[in-house]
């Protein structure tokens, strides 16, 4: 009986959203009378970020400090149309309409600053930080503030702005059954590490490198929150969890936390990061998305770096000890290295 | 079912309500008392989002009955912050260590007794001292770091 080590490599393209009957999001933008700016969305912050990567897409546009932004991603029945905050589509669809709502906006602001300071509105910058100017004079400014109360309060302007952003449906060649669904695609790579216990078919994981290509990454904080968590949930599908072990059959399906296995705090793998930017051409800012992906080399890599080290295939998850016991009884014991013996012996003939 | 007056401590202040003799310190401090901190999530104690401490040491509150508490100290993570965020709350913003948050206030909890014990706890002491606080985004990683930086800067100031 003994510990055998093994890696296992996996890479993946993942597409960002998804291709239902087209796949649109939509944003509206609009100055309030103290001159800062609220973004309204249906999609849903469930702590990935949203509201933060949209609020800094609008102000980034809009050329006004973060500060002066609101993104109210509350209430769906108000709201403007969103498919929603999964297939990793958030950033990329809903920051797309972000941009254009908040150009729409700009260009009134712009205009509205125009009319007062007597000037042409293309002749006017934004520096940032809450002031319009002329163009190589910023003596010649106004607030942003101030610009948008002249426009509600002098002109009768809305400052306002309108987004959407669409992935039409792409329909399946009858002939070929080619299509093209998604218009971005990210990427990812993975090197895991395991340990496997040949008598009771335990898995520990022992270390995880990864490369991650999500475009630009407009908040890198959050896109490393996001690879953090979801490479653990990645860990955790690999070789915990599921709601029904022995599927079809019912039985020993988990009905609460007691029940349900997910690694804890002290099942973690050291995880490697490294982000790759590759600014997207059609992404908000060159941003793709990390979500889903962070998850999903990781159950590929497990699964090989399980047959690295004991030579037992496992293609149904989560690669749980009584799967891998079984394995290695089916093949009469623990089979190490079974590629490398495989590759010597054919370089051997 | 019949009431008790509970009178206890919340967060430094001497609280008074009356209590279901079965109602559980979860729903009391929740619904009697509008400290809405403590979260209910399984209700069955396998959680920890309702972590308290009582006389400091931590309790999950949906197991503790509200009249168990009757001249007792109870800390939940609405207390944490006095005048300005907690240190412990600084390091969880300052690492990420909130994703959805749902199970922050009871991390907190835990995370604050560990630190009253023991102001030097290494990486294995902090793993113990959360592991019975479920989480479901961060991968626990931002929280042990959040943890560990919170007990380091105690040590420099």
């Amino acid at each position: 009986m003994a510990m055998h080590r093994g890696r296992g490599f996996a890479s993946i393209n993942y597409p960002i959203g998804m291709n239902l009957g087209g796949d649109p999001s939509q944003a509206l933008v609009h100055s309030n009378p103290d001159g800062k700016f609220t973004v309204a969305l249906s999609s849903i912050d469930l702590g990935q970020g949203m509201k933060s990567v949209t609020r800094q897409i609008a102000a980034e546009t809009l050329g006004i400090p973060v500060a002066d932004v609101y993104v109210d991603t509350a209430d769906s029945d108000t709201g403007p149309h969103c498919m929603g905050s999964f297939a990793s589509r958030g950033t990329h669809r809903v920051g797309n309409a972000v941009i254009q709502a908040a150009q729409e906006a700009r260009a009134v602001m712009l205009e509205a600053a125009a009319e007062e300071l007597e000037v042409d509105a293309t002749d006017l910058v934004t520096d940032g930080r809450g002031n319009i100017h002329v163009k190589g004079a910023p003596s010649r400014s106004i607030t942003t503030m101030a610009a948008c109360q002249a426009a509600q309060f002098k002109q009768g302007r809305t400052v306002s702005g309108r987004g959407i952003f669409l992935i039409p449906l792409s329909e399946v060649d009858p002939e070929t059954g080619e299509m093209t669904p998604v218009s971005c695609f990210a990427h990812a790579a993975m090197l895991v590490e395991v340990e496997v216990d040949d008598e009771t078919g335990e898995v520990s994981v022992l270390d995880m490198q990864s490369a991650y290509e999500v475009g630009r990454a407009l908040n890198p904080k959050l896109v490393e929150q996001q690879l953090v968590g979801g490479a653990w949930m990645g860990m955790s599908h690999a070789l915990w969890e599921t709601t029904e072990p022995y599927y079809p059959d019912r039985s020993h399906g988990p009905v609460d936390f007691n029940n349900y296995l997910m690694p804890g705090p002290g099942d973690l793998a050291p995880h490697h990061i490294s982000v790759l930017e590759r600014p997207a051409p059609d992404g908000p800012f060159g941003g793709k998305g990390p979500g889903e992906m962070c998850a999903n080399p990781v159950l590929p890599a497990v699964a090989n770096a399980v047959y690295d080290a004991v030579g037992v295939r496992i293609d149904e998850l989560p690669i749980t000890p009584e799967k891998v016991l079984r394995g290695i009884r089916a093949n009469g014991g623990a089979r190490p290295k079974m590629r490398l013996a495989r590759t010597q012996f054919a370089g051997a003939r | 079912m019949a009431k008790k007056p509970v009178t206890f401590i919340l967060n430094g202040s001497e609280r008074a309500a009356f209590a279901e003799e079965g109602l559980n310190l979860l729903e009391f401090l929740r619904r009697g008392i509008g400290d809405l901190s403590p979260k209910y999530g399984c209700g069955q104690g396998t959680c920890g989002a309702c972590t308290v401490i009582i006389d400091g040491e931590t309790h999950l509150s949906c197991l503790t009955m509200a009249v168990a508490i009757e001249g007792r100290k109870v800390e939940t993570a609405s207390g944490l912050a006095n005048g300005k965020v907690h240190p412990l709350q600084e390091a969880f913003m300052e690492h990420f260590a909130a994703q959805c948050g749902y199970c922050t206030p009871g991390m907190l909890m835990s995370a604050k007794v560990l630190l009253d014990r023991n102001p030097a706890p290494t990486r294995a002491d902090v793993i113990e001292a959360i592991s019975g606080n479920l989480c479901r985004c961060t991968g626990y990683e931002p929280i042990i770091d959040a943890i560990l930086a919170t007990a380091n800067m105690r040590r420099l100031a």
